[in-house]
């Protein structure tokens, strides 16, 4: 060690250490903010003395059931809406490596027509311009609300699953096409069966992060009048005589709800992308 | 000029396609006026979304422990929940919390009306993402840059102001170009709080015409437009502050 008492120069002492101790939510983390907004409640949940008004808890509690079932509507129109933009990303991020270039422009063309156009106005479009019930073979099938929301949200997810498939695959080396072509496997069988499981890896994170993108997104169908929890959350409010006191509560309580199904998929996202990532 | 706009009357009358706001005056101020309001809001969001980036991440790797924490969980509180709940939150209950003013007819207004509380709550959701952009920026700047600076005798403020953040935003342009994309895409949630912007007046020439289709293709292209003269403009930013030899 430094016995010398001499004052050593800024200049000859070790690089300060960056700090790098990120603070990471973990799961109790949850409780205490659970807690905290309880015990912050506390003084207005005794303060209602009035008879007539039931406390802030038990509001909270009393309608929890059913703005419980409004977010699982949420997570199943964004899983629903997930798979069917999947599904139609995927034909169209692969009509994007096409080799006919009329394909490939048109596939370039829609995504970038869907990718950048605002989320909302997609909605819209879906919810306006798709009938509410349609007819084959004097088949009458309803197109409730909630179906064209799907439908609506899948439409720029579809968009942005084709430019990560693109992505993905134009990020591999080109000596695995070269490879598997000198091993004379045909284009079909190059793409399937070597370029897409490299693929898988490296678009997991993206895709995760799309869906958490998209979970988030699914409140906008209640402005279009899909009965899902933020719709659910106005009217709990209304019922309740339009109480200011109740605005925080109720709305911090669905911020909470989305967080804590978000924030894991967050976490667990970068923990793939590391675990992917490419070392350079 | 007028002749131009009746020419689209007699389009309508002929095809059936109807564009209120091209031979409509009353109709065509208010797609105007909507058009800047979306401009404003957009303009006013991304300024001071790159403020609170450039702030955040200069707090984010600050050497207080709790500084730090408070900013990433503010980054991931925002990043985590829906921007239309918070766009609620902040309109409906923080601003039930603040004081009315006197609007002069004897009534009681709120002190923040709906294009302000727009305007903070987008900022914070697109500035939580701008802060975790200008960090990996900021990652991307080699310590012994930095180390030569504090050897000149730099304070921790003056380096990351003339030398990291320079550096910082260069590395992050695309992806502060695509967040900020992103941002004005958003700006249409402003509608569900009744802010006159693009979708909100659309809306009202679409309820008055019974137009949903004309009015919603006409939309997708202006957006398309906004976001291509964004992208644009990113792109000839980002090469003029391109220096020979750094970054990719």
């Amino acid at each position: 060690m430094n016995t010398q008492k001499h004052k050593i120069l800024p200049v000859m002492m070790a690089p300060r250490p960056r700090p790098d101790d990120r603070f990471h939510l973990q799961p109790w983390h949850g409780l205490v903010l659970v807690a905290v907004c309880i015990i912050a409640t506390i003084p207005a949940a005794f303060a209602a003395t009035d008879p007539e008004r039931a406390s802030i808890l038990e509001v909270l509690t009393r309608w929890m059931p059913l703005m419980l079932k409004g977010f699982i509507f949420n997570i199943v129109i964004s899983v629903l809406a997930m798979a069917v933009g999947t599904i139609s990303g995927a034909a169209l991020g692969l009509g994007q490596i096409s080799l006919n270039p009329f394909v490939r422009k048109f596939a370039w063309f829609v995504t970038q027509f869907f990718r950048n156009a605002p989320w909302l106005v997609l909605l819209f479009f879906a919810m306006f311009l798709l009938p509410f019930e349609f007819k084959i073979f004097g088949l009458t099938i309803p197109l409730p609300d909630w179906l064209k929301a799907i439908f609506g949200l899948s439409l720029p997810v579809m968009a942005n699953v084709s430019e990560i498939v693109r992505g993905a695959v134009q990020s591999l080396p080109s000596g695995q096409w070269e490879a598997a072509e000198s091993l004379a496997f045909s284009r079909n069988q190059v793409l399937w069966r070597i370029i897409l499981p490299q693929c898988v890896k490296r678009m997991l994170p993206p895709w995760m992060n799309l869906y958490s993108i998209l979970t988030m997104a699914t409140v906008l169908a209640s402005i279009v009048g899909v009965s899902e929890v933020m719709t659910l959350t106005g009217q709990i409010l209304a019922a309740e005589g339009g109480r200011s006191d109740l605005l925080i509560p109720m709305y911090s309580f669905v911020l909470f709800l989305f967080f804590i199904y978000c924030y894991p998929i967050a976490r667990w996202t970068v923990r793939l992308e590391k675990k992917f990532a490419v070392i350079t | 000029m007028e002749a131009f706009f009746e020419w689209f009357r007699v389009f309508y009358d002929e095809t059936g396609i109807n564009l209120p706001f091209l031979y409509d005056s009353y109709d065509r101020d208010r797609m105007i006026a909507g058009f800047f309001m979306t401009i404003k809001l957009s303009l006013v969001c991304l300024f001071f979304s790159i403020i609170i980036g450039i702030i955040g991440a200069w707090l984010q790797n600050s050497p207080l422990k709790w500084t730090r924490r408070i900013m990433n969980g503010y980054i991931q509180l925002f990043r985590n929940t829906p921007p239309l709940v918070q766009l609620y939150f902040f309109y409906f209950a923080i601003s039930s919390l603040l004081p009315t003013v006197s609007n002069g007819y004897g009534g009681q207004q709120p002190i923040l009306g709906g294009f302000a509380w727009a305007a903070i709550s987008l900022s914070f959701f697109a500035g939580a993402f701008n802060v975790e952009i200008f960090r990996s920026g900021i990652e991307a700047v080699p310590n012994s840059t930095i180390e030569a600076a504090e050897a000149l005798g730099f304070s921790r403020l003056t380096i990351y102001l003339h030398v990291t953040l320079p550096l910082a935003i260069r590395v992050a342009l695309p992806a502060l170009n695509n967040n900020l994309v992103n941002l004005v895409k958003t700006t249409t949630l402003a509608y569900a709080i009744a802010v006159p912007e693009m979708l909100y007046e659309a809306n009202q020439i679409w309820s008055d015409n019974v137009n949903v289709t004309e009015m919603m293709i006409f939309l997708l292209i202006t957006y398309f437009a906004l976001v291509g003269v964004l992208v644009w403009g990113m792109n000839r930013w980002e090469r003029s502050l391109k220096i020979p030899g750094f970054g990719a």
